[in-house]
């Protein structure tokens, strides 16, 4: 990969300087970008610590003890939210993986499709089509949640897991980066030669452009898993039975019991540190080669 | 069906939630729930924790006679239930039965999503106090769902630090003020309690207490009277207290505010009789330090209090089996055995009059142990409940209140003049939302 090579050389803004393949001026510490970062994350950062913290304490510490000393009910409080209504938490974590696992991967799919043929194919409309999806980007899924209700209403879906995982499928999103990133790593010529070769045109798709395109497919999946992970008003409105809520929902209702029942704090901020963790694992696993190849896949046009 | 006054009244309502256009549902929403054939299963709406072991009892009991079978799906409580409903009503998806909120019946009913039962609960009328029955009534001949819980309020107090810093129980609000001036003299850095601007149902029942009506009918039109005399009361006497910092500015239910309670820098708080169950988690530290008094009253002649909270039944027009989603609802809310478990279960605290001196009550909340006859008080507090007058919406005035008043209550300004506020874009919405409103 000669692109990687170029890029190697000239380390991006924020890497050690004065490594070996570092530029010989050495860069000094620019302080305005460095403290407008460093507060970034502080800012970022302070209330995954509180959460972090807060899932240690007991009831009874919980606000009454200084907020940054870690509590001593951690493993109390995990036990009672298994407790809760004989353990419908890890249903909801399992209906959440379901939601956002298969919901992500099916997405992913429909969007490389898509993303493939608007890159590689002219036909009339092409554009157009384009252009309405680049339309559905700015539109908020807020929006269409209720009329995607009244919809899978006439065909009596709601209320089931397909009534959460079809909306999600199609991403425009996700087939708007799948076109951009096809167009920049699955050169034309390739293509054309593959057709020379007489390979039919979806053996081109699954054996040439696709193994091309896994990075920037990666980033369509992750993205789509975040948003199903952490989407709330479609289950909301979707779901009426609390054994399919994923893990947003459930949490509300521990949260909302009524006026004359106190929220269970300590079960929420437990359970919402739970929820994160399969979120940071995920990233940390993909993370590494999904920012460096799509690096490489824009230095390429 | 007749076409009544109120359905009139109703119709011209745009479900503003959903930009509905049309409530054709008022045509044939007529006479579903006709006589039974077979087995029957209902599904209900419900935030009440422990509610699935009240309706097995149910299921197993005169739900197996009556070969009705009930299912809970639980949900979260508050304003986004209401839409919810609604959009599931407008898909004609709705389930059978719906738990909400007093202050939510008139947004249901006007949507058409409530159906009226007057038929088969009207004759347990007489279990309720009447200004509970009235809010289910809306001012009409139906009846639109049961009482299940209410929230009678009450003056809540240390009965320690009372004693420490020499005041006395105050039986009026001007009392209450004069306490309040003490404890400042007596301790500066204390307040006697806080006027939370974000919890719009406390300052709602303050002024029920003190004879407010905020929404009511005048022929074909909606009234509002957010801003009338004792609405004013009450906004001018909390105003002052914050304006001459008798007592504090800040919100409940924060950690802040949890940390006030728990320390004694609060000393009382004006709340409902589910009180004792937010102490236990806001202020753990000081558990049998607490006792319960009557709210104080306008004058020495009165005997009122507001309501804080509280739900009832309501059967949906969605539903294919009235007559058994109202029996069910008839059943669970009067039924002796069942709110014995709602209130084991659910810690809900009954509006069935008969069950508020039941077993269940008969020993005072843990947290105010030494107070034996906190349930015997609570149940003759909530029987000088106050008439409250609901509009179709709530939800709009009480987030003006947040805004108008939250401003206010920092800035220490003029509370009279947010109220203008509330009243204004209360009826601003009305009108938006297609209702006529009278002048």
């Amino acid at each position: 990969m000669s692109s990687l090579a170029v890029r190697k050389t000239r380390p991006a803004a924020g890497t050690t300087p004065g490594t070996v393949q570092g530029p010989p001026r050495r860069r000094r510490i620019a302080p305005v970008p460095t403290l407008t970062l460093l507060l970034g994350a502080v800012y970022c950062l302070l209330p995954v610590t509180w959460v972090v913290i807060a899932a240690t304490k007991s009831g009874s510490e919980l606000f009454s003890t200084f907020t940054f000393l870690p509590g001593t009910g951690f493993a109390d409080n995990v036990s009672d939210l298994s407790a809760y209504r004989d353990g419908v938490y890890w249903q909801w974590m399992a209906n959440s993986a379901l939601y956002a696992g298969l919901g992500a991967l099916l997405s992913t799919v429909v969007s490389a499709l898509s993303g493939y043929a608007l890159a590689t194919y002219r036909f009339r409309g092409r554009e157009t089509l384009f252009n309405v999806l680049l339309a559905g980007v700015l539109m908020p899924p807020v929006i269409l949640a209720v009329p995607q209700y009244l919809l899978l209403a006439e065909a009596n879906l709601t209320d089931s897991y397909l009534a959460v995982l079809l909306p999600q499928i199609l991403s425009p999103y996700g087939v708007y980066l799948a076109r951009i990133y096809a167009a920049a790593a699955v050169p034309a010529d390739v293509v054309e030669a593959g057709r020379m070769d007489g390979a039919s045109e979806w053996r081109i798709f699954t054996r040439v452009a696709l193994p091309m395109m896994v990075p920037g497919l990666v980033t369509v999946f992750l993205f789509q898993f975040v948003a199903v992970w952490n989407n709330f008003l479609l289950p909301y409105i979707m779901l009426s039975d609390d054994e399919k809520f994923p893990i947003t929902l459930g949490l509300y209702t521990l949260l909302e019991q009524g006026a004359n029942t106190p929220a269970l704090y300590t079960l929420v901020i437990t359970g919402a540190f739970l929820a994160v963790l399969p979120l940071v694992a995920l990233f940390l696993v993909v993370q590494r080669f999904w920012s460096l190849d799509l690096l490489s896949g824009a230095v390429k046009s | 069906m007749p076409y009544t006054k109120r359905r009139r009244l109703v119709t011209s309502a745009v479900a503003a939630a959903l930009g509905a256009t049309t409530l054709a549902a008022c045509g044939s929403s007529g006479d579903g729930g006709d006589a039974q054939s077979g087995p029957v299963s209902l599904t209900y709406w419900t935030w009440t924790p422990g509610m699935d072991k009240v309706v097995d009892l149910w299921n197993k009991g005169p739900g197996k006679e009556q070969q009705i079978t009930v299912t809970v799906k639980k949900q979260a409580s508050g304003d986004t239930l209401v839409t919810k409903i609604l959009t599931a009503h407008k898909a004609g998806q709705g389930p059978d039965l719906v738990q909400a909120e007093y202050q939510a019946l008139p947004t249901l009913v006007s949507n058409d999503a409530l159906a009226d039962i007057s038929g088969e609960v009207g004759d347990v009328k007489g279990k309720f106090a009447e200004g509970v029955w009235q809010q289910t009534t809306l001012g009409t001949d139906a009846v639109y769902a049961v009482p299940q819980d209410i929230g009678p309020m009450m003056f809540y107090y240390r009965e320690d630090l009372f004693k420490k810093y020499d005041l006395k129980v105050p039986a009026t609000w001007d009392e209450f003020a004069e306490t309040a001036r003490e404890l400042k003299k007596a301790a500066p850095e204390k307040d006697l309690t806080t006027f939370s601007a974000n919890d719009s149902g406390l300052f709602a029942g303050l002024a029920q207490q003190a004879g407010a009506r905020w929404w009511t009918t005048e022929g074909d039109k909606w009234k509002v009277g957010i801003d009338d005399a004792a609405t004013k009361k009450v906004a001018d006497f909390w105003g002052g207290l914050v304006e001459e910092g008798a007592v504090d500015n800040q919100p409940m239910y924060t950690p802040a505010w949890n940390k006030a309670l728990n320390t004694g820098k609060q000393i009382a708080w004006v709340s409902a009789v589910w009180a004792p169950g937010t102490l236990t988690t806001a202020a753990p530290d000081t558990k049998g330090k607490w006792a319960m008094a009557p709210l104080p009253q306008w004058s020495d002649s009165e005997n009122r209090t507001g309501s804080w909270g509280g739900s009832s039944t309501g059967v949906t027009t969605d539903s294919e089996h009235k007559d058994a989603a109202a029996e069910f609802a008839q059943w669970l809310n009067t039924d002796g055995d069942a709110l014995s478990a709602l209130a084991r279960e659910g810690g809900i605290y009954p509006a069935s009059t008969s069950a508020q001196l039941s077993g269940a009550f008969s020993n005072p909340p843990e947290f105010f142990a030494d107070q034996p006859d906190f349930y015997t008080n609570a149940a003759a507090i909530a029987r000088t409940t106050a008439p409250s007058a609901w509009g179709p919406n709530v939800n709009v005035a009480y987030t003006a209140f947040k805004d108008a008043f939250g401003a206010a209550a920092k800035n220490k300004s003029d509370f009279t003049a947010a109220l203008g506020t509330m009243q204004e874009e209360t009826v601003a919405d009305l009108k938006k939302q297609g209702f006529e409103v009278a002048r």
